[in-house]
């Protein structure tokens, strides 16, 4: 049985309430009206380029606001008054990010275990524990997404353009979709994600359990495969759909075919990676005896993949909208490289060129600081990979990183933290009843 | 030189990986295993040396990508720019991602197709190679061990070799060594 010890539970503890106390800071610094807008401004234009921590973009910043000003067609306030929505929407984003990174980590660990059911996996049934911790975080996680989605749908902030009456009375396209987007379906659609999800998850857990106290016969192991080979079919399209929901609507006027792939395979390889991640961890304080290096090679490998699987799909979806050059269609891609370049080309160094290259060597694929270096990159690009879906819809030009992106972060790392390694203390760490556990434990390439 | 070897024949590959295993305990050289298909770990059991194939495979891949990036670079760039949906015509960089499948399908190419040309020169195969296999079972359900005999003595390393699980073992007189 595993014990969190409590530097461990102190430790997200503290990541929690230093994460809560600077979104609150980040959220009280937003400006109430066009006049502090100008004075921040203002005074950011006194700074110049070399400007503390935000350093790097700050320059840009200061240079894109006044090539603005410069052919600004609508004169005086209405450009503040934008930067104003921007900077109010800034705060909340930087949450929806975090709390959406999260909870797809856990999401896509969820569906990496019903993979392993649904596929008889002998390799992975020693790691089904790690899983089922790292799932236990979907409901909170679940829960705080919803609230989230619920402000967000129904306009209590501005994230979504859609949600907001006075824009699709004057947006012919918007009105088009308001079949879709409204904040009544979209609450609903996302009640029946995450029910279905959080229901899966529930018995999956419980069916394990069991089977751990009575083998005889695999009763619950095979009513454990066929819960996760229904799920995984109701998983593809709620994925698919929560994606467009919760992701492609910051920008209702565009559109991605394959954009729920994309979205999966960021969480996919985001979960894999914290399995990785969280196993490596437990081994390292002497739990896990019967994790071997092999388990762990096979989990880099799909890291890596998973990895190529990603870029794929980015590209497919770039290549073809930078070729066709549909205006509609590609200010999604101007946008991102004019305000966002270095977020946008960075998260493609982090997600491909790095894991590409240090986790090619078979070797290096079982040496824990490399996997672990290569997961801490791999999450990172991730996290930034959200960032670039959701920011420059509801920020603009406005982003930089700053107190509440961080602190989102941290909140709900402590929290993450604290959830899964508690859950990892409810049952014992292997899953000995599994019919496959003996051909796991001595799994060997 | 004439030197005896001894061939014994498994009939499954899990019995042959623990006679390898047993064998190379007892330190009798294996000169080589046919078989009818790959055995996993069967490499690492006879111990031999790690292959080289992959560092080969990626140093090809990068010959590849080279191959692709400059030819693509001559002929849309430098050669015959053509102004293809508005794109800018002398910027190799600008243009890049058109060219990224070209580029990708350059480096698999010529990984895959060099391996492979490099395995059959290690492997010394090429058309029309007469089959060095000893025994024609091997091609379909049966595995042999060629053991050197050495110094050893034959009968000895014969009734150890049948207690393994080998079905048969011949005893032959090599002429003069094909390797």
């Amino acid at each position: 049985m595993y014990t969190l010890s409590n530097r461990l539970r102190l430790f997200s503890i503290i990541l929690m309430v230093v994460g809560l106390v600077g979104l609150v800071i980040g959220f009280s610094q937003r400006p109430g009206s066009i006049e502090e807008v100008k004075e921040m401004m203002a005074a950011h234009d006194a700074h110049g380029g070399g400007h503390g921590e935000s350093k790097a973009h700050a320059g840009d910043h200061v240079e894109s606001h006044a090539s603005e000003h410069g052919d600004d067609a609508h004169g005086g306030d209405a450009h503040y008054e934008h930067v104003l929505h921007q900077l109010q929407n800034k705060p909340w984003s930087a949450l929806y990010i975090a709390a959406f990174f999260f909870f797809m980590i856990a999401l896509g660990v969820l569906a990496f275990y019903a993979i392993q059911f649904a596929a008889q996996a002998g390799w992975s049934p020693v790691l089904f524990r790690v899983m089922e911790a790292i799932t236990a975080y979907l409901v909170p996680g679940g829960i705080i997404m919803f609230v989230i989605l619920a402000l967000s749908g129904f306009h209590v902030n501005h994230l979504f353009v859609w949600a907001d009456p006075e824009v699709v009375a004057h947006d012919k396209l918007i009105q088009g979709k308001v079949g879709w987007l409204n904040g009544t379906g979209f609450i609903i659609r996302a009640a029946i994600f995450l029910g279905g999800w959080l229901l899966y998850r529930h018995f999956a857990v419980k069916y394990s359990r069991l089977q751990d106290e009575d083998a005889t016969g695999n009763k619950w192991y095979k009513k454990s495969f066929k819960i996760s080979a229904a799920f995984l079919v109701f998983f593809i399209y709620t994925e698919s759909m929560m994606s467009w929901d919760w992701i492609m609507s910051f920008d209702p006027h565009w559109f991605s075919t394959l954009f729920g792939w994309y979205v999966f395979a960021s969480l996919f390889v985001s979960g894999i990676t914290t399995i990785a991640l969280i196993t490596i961890y437990l081994k390292s304080k002497g739990y896990l005896e019967f994790v071997n290096n092999s388990h762990i090679h096979d989990l880099a490998k799909f890291m890596f993949g998973i990895s190529i699987f990603w870029t794929y799909l980015w590209f497919s979806q770039f290549m073809l909208i930078w070729y066709s050059n549909i205006p509609e269609e590609v200010t999604y891609f101007i946008t991102r490289i004019e305000d966002y370049k270095l977020p946008f080309f960075g998260m493609l160094l982090m997600n491909f060129i790095f894991p590409l290259l240090v986790l090619m060597n078979s070797d290096f694929k079982r040496v824990n600081w490399f996997v672990v270096m290569a997961g801490i990159i791999i999450l990172c690009g991730h996290y930034i990979d959200v960032f670039n879906m959701v920011m420059p819809a509801t920020v603009g030009e406005s982003w930089f990183i700053g107190i509440s992106e961080i602190s989102a972060v941290l909140l709900f790392l402590g929290l993450f933290i604290f959830v899964v390694f508690r859950a990892l203390t409810k049952a014992p760490l292997l899953a000995k009843g599994n019919p496959y556990i003996e051909e796991s434990k001595h799994f060997h390439y | 030189m004439a030197s005896k070897v001894i061939h014994a024949l498994y009939i499954d590959d899990d019995i042959l990986m623990d006679a390898v295993k047993k064998v190379r305990a007892e330190h009798y050289h294996i000169e080589e295993v046919y078989t009818p298909f790959p055995v996993h770990g069967l490499d690492k059991a006879m111990g031999l040396p790690h292959t080289r194939l992959a560092i080969a495979s990626f140093m090809y891949g990068c010959v590849g990508l080279t191959v692709a990036v400059l030819m693509m670079n001559f002929i849309m760039i430098e050669d015959w720019p053509q102004n293809i949906g508005g794109k800018p015509s002398f910027s190799y960089i600008e243009n890049m991602p058109a060219f990224v499948p070209i580029m990708f399908e350059l480096t698999v190419f010529f990984a895959a197709h060099l391996m492979v040309i490099t395995f059959y020169m290690r492997s010394k195969l090429w058309p029309f190679k007469e089959a060095e296999n000893p025994d024609v079972r091997t091609t379909d359900d049966h595995f042999l061990m060629e053991v050197s005999a050495g110094n050893h003595d034959v009968d000895a390393l014969a009734s150890f070799l049948g207690d393994t699980g080998a079905v048969e073992i011949k005893v032959i007189d090599k002429e003069e060594d094909n390797h």
